[in-house]
């Protein structure tokens, strides 16, 4: 992943962009209130995530964010119903600060319990996951100028988790698609869209096969980009979007789709950028309720050695805080992460250096410190 | 179940006169004129293959001409088309035709061999991969309903008679290639029991080649995998959706949808086409197409039929063309014209080949 290759295939089209100054930038409906303190929540289970919140905690203390954190441990509980649910205190706080922060969860395969990312999902119904995708400058791959956004339907779709055993040895799995549900995702990728100055919005879909669900999703797109005028609506299916992806993503911005392509593609552009272990995510649900991760895996070999590159989870901080309306902080701390990353001097392991992580979050801290 | 039947498929035997008959469904787009452009270069090479052109109107809602098609195809047994256009504004039950083709004939296996061409730049190099999709089930299964207003069903099918076919087409391809290593993509931690049949029908099948490694790779990772490290690939199988998605990838790492060839084949029929499958409504009629993808696949057609001194002679030519940088047509960065392409090819089919007939 080192060669930078010329590339004669680059769209030769002037795109009339505007210069993006900060594509993490998410849809805030939330208004800081004028009160110091907003409490924050930070789901905390496995030993990797625990060097995380120390490095947080590091944090918060440096750039003196008037953020205040509430750690909360998600493991699935059964509950007096029978069912399993998220241990009601997380539920509580989460309801209350209605932002949180999450490190890697992992569902054991026995568990006996849905897998922990579905209950979350489930219980505060967050219906979007988006996913901001841009090249690092500093940390190299084929892929150069990527920026774009994969807007995905969180909640139906492909994963419904209906599946049927027909008869011996033929089983049929539903793919649910609601108009209600495509209706809001289309609706919150335009607002994206329109508050984080991206120009076009592009529906991935395969409706020459599933000609009635993602006709209908499609159809959902079509009618809310009427009322968005001023971003620009594609459609184009998602074998298509895959082909022209991988020869040139300058071509897309933000992408919305259903659940399985959702996950397909949004995995594929964060190959592109250099992996899951700097890529940030963030789900929004309803009634302002957002719960930004990072996606990657929770590595047991390298858990408690303070080995783990905390970039993704700082960038999905950094979405956090812009979430938020905290666009200072945000700038501020996404810069050292960035500057941290191009000097090239203090990296972890799977960046390509031979630090640990709490001499990388220390040099970013030092580098905000330096900045105020 | 699994018969002994072997890899090579036996093609129909030749007609009399030694003259092969293979059906033409030269679709929508950019398929008459590359189809045209593949007559062009058998009846200079004197290939003994007549093709019977069959129309397939994709704008028309009965389904006559595509139901002629099929018979031509069953008739015939071979076939080379272009793709056929979908209009997904039509009502569902108008089906796609490629789809119905596919089905109908029972054309289980698609093949598609991506392979790093020297003369074309990419960014990733040296890539071998055989990626082999299951054709007619998945999610291609086109039962949807309208339970409620507002809430659409689609239906994925998964049957394990299917999966074990394709497992088993998949590793006999792979030892009869020389293959070492076989991947199944899948998402069966939330598919549980869809997907979750498909790679147990792909274990058993795997316990019968322990020549070959077997693992397994969940399909959102293996995307990620592609675009970060193509050349751990081997061989990969896998049920439909995920084939079209890997495929079209594995397509553009290559270097494009007008590179790569794509083959369908059943157990009586085969259908060979470009891989991804695309109309290319907006380069159509404009000479600029690139034609590489519809003649390797044409000699993937000859190699089915068992003339395999052709199918290299054309292959070869193909591939020096495409050392030419200047012959390059715009798809792959460069500015020539499809006609010049395929003048190029037939000048070293000429120089090359066995005997030709004057090009006029």
């Amino acid at each position: 992943v080192d060669s930078q290759v010329t590339c004669p295939w680059r769209s030769n089209l002037v795109r009339p962009r505007k210069h993006i100054k900060n594509c993490y930038a998410t849809y805030s409906p939330f208004q800081a209130t004028s009160s110091v303190e907003i409490i924050m929540f930070l789901f905390n289970l496995q030993e990797l995530a625990g060097e995380m919140v120390l490095m947080f905690s590091l944090f918060s203390v440096s750039t003196k964010a008037p953020i205040q954190w509430e750690e909360r441990s998600v493991t699935a509980i059964k509950g007096p119903s029978g069912r399993w649910m998220i241990p009601p205190e997380a539920k509580e706080s989460m309801d209350k600060s209605k932002i949180g922060l999450k490190g890697p969860l992992k569902t054991p395969i026995a568990a006996g319990h849905p897998s922990m990312n579905l209950l979350l999902r489930k219980t505060f119904d967050l219906y979007a996951n988006v996913r901001p995708c841009a090249s690092i400058e500093g940390y190299k791959t084929p892929y150069d100028d990527v920026n774009l956004v994969t807007i995905r339907e969180n909640t139906e779709g492909e994963y419904s988790g209906i599946e049927h055993v027909i008869v011996n040895g033929v089983v049929q799995s539903i793919k649910l698609i609601t108009e209600k549900a495509s209706k809001r995702i289309a609706e919150y990728a335009f607002e994206y869209a329109r508050n984080n100055q991206r120009i076009s919005v592009t529906a991935v879909h395969k409706a020459n096969i599933m000609r009635m669900s993602d006709g209908l999703f499609l159809r959902k797109c079509r009618e809310v980009a009427e009322n968005y005028k001023d971003i620009k609506f594609t459609e184009m299916y998602l074998d298509t979007v895959c082909l022209n992806m991988v020869q040139d993503p300058t071509q897309f911005d933000v992408l919305v789709m259903p659940n399985l392509y959702g996950d397909i593609l949004s995995d594929l552009c964060a190959g592109l950028i250099g992996g899951l272990g700097v890529t940030p995510s963030g789900n929004i649900g309803a009634n302002g309720v957002a719960i930004f991760e990072s996606v990657h895996g929770t590595a047991p070999d390298i858990a408690g050695k303070d080995l783990a590159n905390p970039t993704a989870l700082l960038l999905s901080a950094v979405m956090m805080l812009r979430h938020m309306g905290l666009h200072g902080y945000a700038k501020k701390i996404e810069m050292a992460c960035f500057d941290t990353i191009r000097d090239k001097k203090v990296l972890t392991k799977d960046l390509g250096g031979n630090s640990k992580c709490s001499e990388f979050t220390n040099e970013i801290c030092r580098r905000v410190q330096d900045m105020d | 179940f699994l018969i002994n039947r072997t890899c090579v498929f036996q093609p129909p035997p030749a007609k009399y006169g030694g003259q092969h008959t293979v059906t033409l469904i030269p679709g929508d787009g950019i398929g008459p004129e590359l189809l045209n452009h593949v007559r062009e270069v058998f009846r200079f090479s004197c290939v003994p293959v007549d093709f019977e052109v069959v129309n397939v109107n994709s704008s028309r809602a009965d389904e006559d001409d595509i139901n002629n098609a099929i018979t031509a195809i069953r008739r015939n047994g071979v076939a080379l088309k272009g793709n056929i256009e979908t209009n997904h504004t039509m009502p569902p039950s108008f089906k796609s035709r490629n789809n119905l083709m596919r089905t109908s004939l029972d054309l289980y296996a698609n093949m598609m061999h991506c392979q790093s061409l020297p003369g074309v730049q990419t960014r990733h190099k040296n890539i071998d991969i055989i990626i082999i999709r299951e054709n007619t089930e998945g999610e291609y299964s086109s039962l949807e309903h309208e339970s409620v207003s507002g809430v659409v069903e689609s239906l994925k099918i998964i049957t394990r008679l299917n999966s074990l076919r394709i497992a088993d087409y998949a590793f006999r391809l792979a030892r009869e290639k020389g293959r070492r290593r076989v991947t199944a993509v899948h998402k069966a931690n939330i598919m549980k029991l869809g997907d979750g049949l498909f790679l147990q029908c792909c274990r058993e099948v795997a316990s019968g080649y322990p020549d070959i490694t077997f693992d397994s790779m969940i399909v959102d990772n293996t995307t990620m995998q592609l675009v970060c490290k193509p050349q751990q690939f081997d061989v990969m199988v896998m049920p439909n959706l995920y084939g079209n998605v890997v495929s079209n990838v594995c397509a553009g790492l290559v270097g494009g949808p007008g590179l790569v060839p794509g083959a369908n084949y059943g157990r009586d029929y085969a259908m060979f086409e470009t891989a991804t499958r695309n109309t290319g409504k907006s380069i159509a009629n404009k000479n600029i197409a690139n034609p590489t993808a519809m003649l390797l696949a044409s000699c993937l057609l000859l190699d089915h039929l068992k003339l395999h001194e052709y199918a290299t002679t054309i292959r070869n030519a193909i591939l020096t063309t495409m050392n030419e940088t200047r012959l390059h047509t715009p798809d792959i960065g460069g500015q020539g014209t499809t006609s010049e392409v395929v003048q190029s090819i037939m000048n070293i089919i000429q120089k090359t080949g066995p005997r030709t007939v004057a090009y006029y």
